[in-house]
Formats: structure tokens, sequence, C-alpha cells
């Protein structure tokens, strides 16, 4: 209980604020449909207006939250829960790829975090390359990474996966190395003196010495990935999924519909994230490395 | 005591080279030690004993000299686990329970199932730890983790137990109370144990030989046969006789430093 009222404190401030920006955003859109129309406006329809716009520059967070209701609760009451004006159905669209993306992506990472720790020549050439490849604007090879699949006949889930996985395996790569390398010099010894072989050392010391590690970088993974998948519906003309969903809305100035695809990943990613934490506390539990 | 030699250097000369130039942590070392021996070495820190112990567990390898083990090289007797070691921190890994830690050693040297759990019985009944099979690490105190660790080098069968400073990181209490059982325990399983301390009276209480060192460059200033009786009370701490040895030692400390 003690840890709610700070959270709800925070989430009030967010809803007074948002309403005070709404209302600052969108009075001169108000004030000059009202001298339009040749009425005056008293303070209280002032502010009834910028709170009810059909193009709000800023909607009011009752409007979105409307929005997202129609979008899913209504959908699915009336069974169309799959339908393509449904929220629901772009938000699965993305997931999929998130989900794959994220897979491949640590699986990847996990490789090349062995590989690293492993091989010298791996660790002396590849880390900077992989820095490297996260220095480089994911907007602006996103548009390749399709183009160039699709001319060779891979297109759908498989592309926007692609650059899900090209953001996610960083995090892993990284965290893996450090994981992988955690234990200390005594450990390692201790091994030695048992003449343990290289596989064992690995199944039994490096690789469980690395979970905590690994479930870190997870979490950033999985919202890169997130991050990822978005992006790769943007720049591609993509017509299903929150970045198709974000990419139209700003077409057609629907900012209420923006604000709810946004709300909606933001909403994905902590529940991804969140999942990820649950799976953390299981696994570490059962090793008994949480008390 | 039989007069078998267990582990015998000749010569033996470590030199690390370092940007600082070579530092010589072992030089011209000679040193037998037989089957059944509580050997002790003792010296301030830089005096390569904890070198030369790990040159005898093939953790370091020696520049010049030769070093057998059981009659074999260092690299040959601990390819055949010829010895448990045991290290100044418990080092339990702590997603494993005691009795997981101590089957450690016995999975990876591909013991059975069945010879495993009676060899953790074994041994936790050697160390007074009965009833922590299944506690995790982080549930025992750190004198019991260190018993836990003793018990893992223990659980498979190596005549030789080599201690680097096990009980330099526990308090005065603890340290006597381990001493007394590590001193019962040598008694019941006859092994070979080199022991690594910078404690004149932990030396003198445990060994039946102790060896004084020096630093720059590491060598032996002093070996002293114990005439201490076998079996040795916490109290013996307080007889004329062991006060004699315990001043032989400082003697040999203080001469190693004349030289600096």
């Amino acid at each position: 209980m003690r840890s709610l009222l700070p959270i709800f404190t925070v989430v009030a401030a967010i809803f007074v604020i948002w309403y005070g920006a709404a209302v600052a955003l969108n009075t001169p859109w108000a004030k000059d449909q009202a001298k339009r129309n040749n009425v005056e406006l008293s303070f209280t329809e002032l502010v009834a207006d910028t709170w009810s716009q059909k193009k709000p520059k800023l909607p009011a967070p009752h409007q979105v939250v409307a929005e997202i209701w129609k979008t899913t609760g209504e959908m699915v009451a009336k069974g169309r829960a799959f339908s393509k004006r449904s929220l629901i159905y772009h938000s699965w669209i993305t997931l999929s790829a998130t989900m794959l993306g994220f897979v491949m992506g640590t699986g990847f990472g996990i490789l090349l975090a062995i590989g690293i720790v492993y091989n010298r020549v791996m660790d002396m050439s590849v880390m900077p390359w992989v820095i490297a490849s996260q220095t480089i604007p994911i907007l602006a090879v996103a548009p390749m990474i399709i183009v160039v699949l699709n001319a060779v006949g891979i297109s759908g889930l498989l592309p926007k996966a692609m650059i899900s996985m090209y953001l996610s395996f960083f995090p892993v790569v990284v965290g893996m190395v450090k994981g992988l390398r955690s234990p200390d010099q005594m450990q390692l010894d201790q091994m030695r003196t048992w003449n343990a072989t290289s596989g064992q050392e690995f199944w039994r010391l490096r690789l469980p010495s690395s979970m905590p590690f690994l479930f870190a970088s997870l979490k950033v993974a999985m919202a890169a990935s997130l991050v990822g998948a978005i992006v790769g519906e943007l720049p591609t003309g993509a017509v299903a999924g929150l970045g198709a969903r974000l990419l139209a809305g700003s077409y057609y100035g629907q900012t209420i519909q923006i604000w709810s695809a946004l709300i909606m990943a933001a909403a994905l990613a902590a529940a991804l994230v969140a999942l990820i934490g649950l799976i953390q506390r299981m696994t570490l539990k059962k090793m008994g490395m949480v008390q | 005591m039989t007069n078998t030699t267990v582990i015998s250097a000749k010569n033996l000369s470590l030199t690390f080279e370092t940007n600082d130039g070579p530092v010589h942590a072992l030089k011209d070392v000679d040193l037998d030690i037989h089957k059944g021996d509580f050997v002790s070495f003792i010296g301030p820190s830089g005096c390569g004993k904890t070198t030369f112990l790990r040159c005898m567990a093939d953790l370091e390898h020696p520049t010049a000299g030769s070093i057998t083990v059981n009659g074999v090289s260092a690299e040959e007797a601990r390819k055949a686990r010829a010895y448990g070691y045991v290290f100044q921190h418990a080092g339990l890994y702590p997603w494993r329970t005691i009795g997981g830690n101590i089957s450690l050693p016995l999975e990876i040297m591909g013991y059975s199932k069945q010879d495993q759990q009676d060899r953790i019985a074994r041994v936790l009944e050697l160390v007074e730890l009965e009833g922590f099979e299944k506690k995790f690490p982080w549930q025992l105190s750190g004198g019991m983790q260190q018993r836990a660790s003793i018990a893992r080098a223990l659980a498979f069968d190596a005549d030789i137990l080599l201690m680097d400073e096990p009980f330099g990181a526990l308090d005065e209490i603890v340290r006597d109370h381990l001493n007394e059982q590590l001193l019962k325990l040598w008694a019941r399983t006859n092994k070979t144990i080199g022991f690594v301390t910078h404690s004149i009276p932990e030396a003198v209480y445990l060994s039946t030989k102790i060896v004084v060192m020096s630093p720059r460059p590491g060598r032996i200033t002093d070996v002293i046969e114990s005439t201490l009786p076998k079996e040795r009370p916490l109290d013996i701490r307080d007889t004329p006789e062991f006060l004699e040895i315990a001043h032989r030692v400082r003697d040999g400390l203080r001469a190693g430093h004349a030289y600096d």
C-alpha cells in the first residue's frame, strides 16, 4: 500500500499537467472558431471546448481513453476484436514482430557474447562493430532492410522482426559478456583444481553467474524490440500495426488516434517488461539467488 | 607418520615479469612434505607462501626448478585430482545449496548420484554441518560457509588438502574453534595438509612442520619440526613448549626481514 501513494501522486500530477497543457495548446483553435462564428466564449465554455475538439493539438486524457475503449473493449463486445479498426488487432501485429525479433535478438546476442568471451579474435574484432551498429540511426536503416528483404522475397513479419532484432541484440551482448565474465579468478582457479572441462565450467559456473545480468539486459532488449517493431512499420507504408496507426493518424491529423496508439504501445512495453521481471523473480528464486 | 614424500620441491623459482621489472616471488626453494604432515607456511605478505601453494596446485608455473606431487608433476597431479584446495573465501555458489555445492566437484568428476549423496552426508558430518545440506550459503555464517568449503574439498578422494589462509577472514573466536576442528579432522582422515597463514599461534598450534618464509626474493628461512604432541587441546598454547616454538618462528620472521 505504501508504494501506491507515490505512484498515484505522480499519475495525478501527470493528469493535471496534461489537462492544463490541453487547454493551453487547444485554446487558439477554439478562439479562432469562436471568432468565425461570432460567438463569445466564457471561460468554462472555452475549457470545455479545448477538451472536446475533434482534431486537437493535444487531446485530453479522457478523449484518448474513450478512443482506446472504442477500439478495444467495444470491438470485443461486438465480437470484432480482430477487425482492422481494432487496436487489439494492430497491437497483435506489432507484438508478434516484437516477440519474434526479441527471441532472435536474444539468441543472437547470447551467441555473440559466448564467442566474444571464449574467442580472443572475436573479442578484439566484434565488439567495436557491435557498438558501431547501434550508432547508426535505425530510422535510416529500417527502410533499406525492408526494401532489400522485399527484393529477395521476404516480406511481412520477418523484416520488422529483423529490425527489432537489430535493436535488441545489443543490450544482450553487452550484458552477457559482462555476465559470463563475472566469475572471479578464484572461482575459475577452483574449477581448474577440479580439472573441469571448459564445457563444465560454462554450464556450471559461467552461465548461472550470468543470469542476473541476462535478465537486466532482457528488460532493455524487450523495450528496444518494441521500438524496433514500431519503427519498422513507420517508413514502409505498413497497413497494420501500432506504427501504421501512428503514421495514418499523422497523415490525417487524427491526434487522438496517434495518442491512443502511443499509450497502447507504452502499456504493451510496460506489460512485456513486467513479464520479464516476473520470470526473473521466479528463476532467481528457484536458483536460490534472491532471499 | 610414514616417511613417504608426497610433495617435493627442488630449487623451485618463480619470477613474474611486471612493468616494474622482474619480481622474484620464489627463489631456490627446497622442501619435502611427507605423508600425513601438517605443514604451515608462514611469512609476511609478498614472501611467496601462497605462490608456493599455488605451484603445488599447478595454478602457477615455476620458471626454474622442479616440483613433484605424489611422485608426478604438479600438472599430472592436478589432472589426477590429487588434492583438494580451500581458498581464503569459501566461494560457494549462491545458486546451489550446501549439498549442491559439495556435489559440484563430484559431478565434474563423474561420481554416481548415490555415491554423491553418501559422500555429502559423510563430509558434512566431518565438518559438523549435519542438517545443513538443503540450506543455501547465505543462510550460513561465514565460519560455517568456510567449513562447507572444506567439506567440498574433502568430498573426493584426494589425500592432500591445500589451504590458502582459509580462516584469514574470520574472527578470532570462530578461528579458534575451526582450528580445533581442523586438527580433529586431520587426525581422523590422515590427510597431508599444506596450510598458508600469517598467524604465528595458528601455525604453531596446527602444524607438525612450520615453514618460515621471507620476501624479496621469496624464500624459506627456517623449517621447524614441531615437538608438540599430536593431541592438542586449545590450552596447549600456554605451555612453555608452545611458546618456545612460537618464539623460534618469530625469530625466523625477523631474520628474514633483516635482509631489506
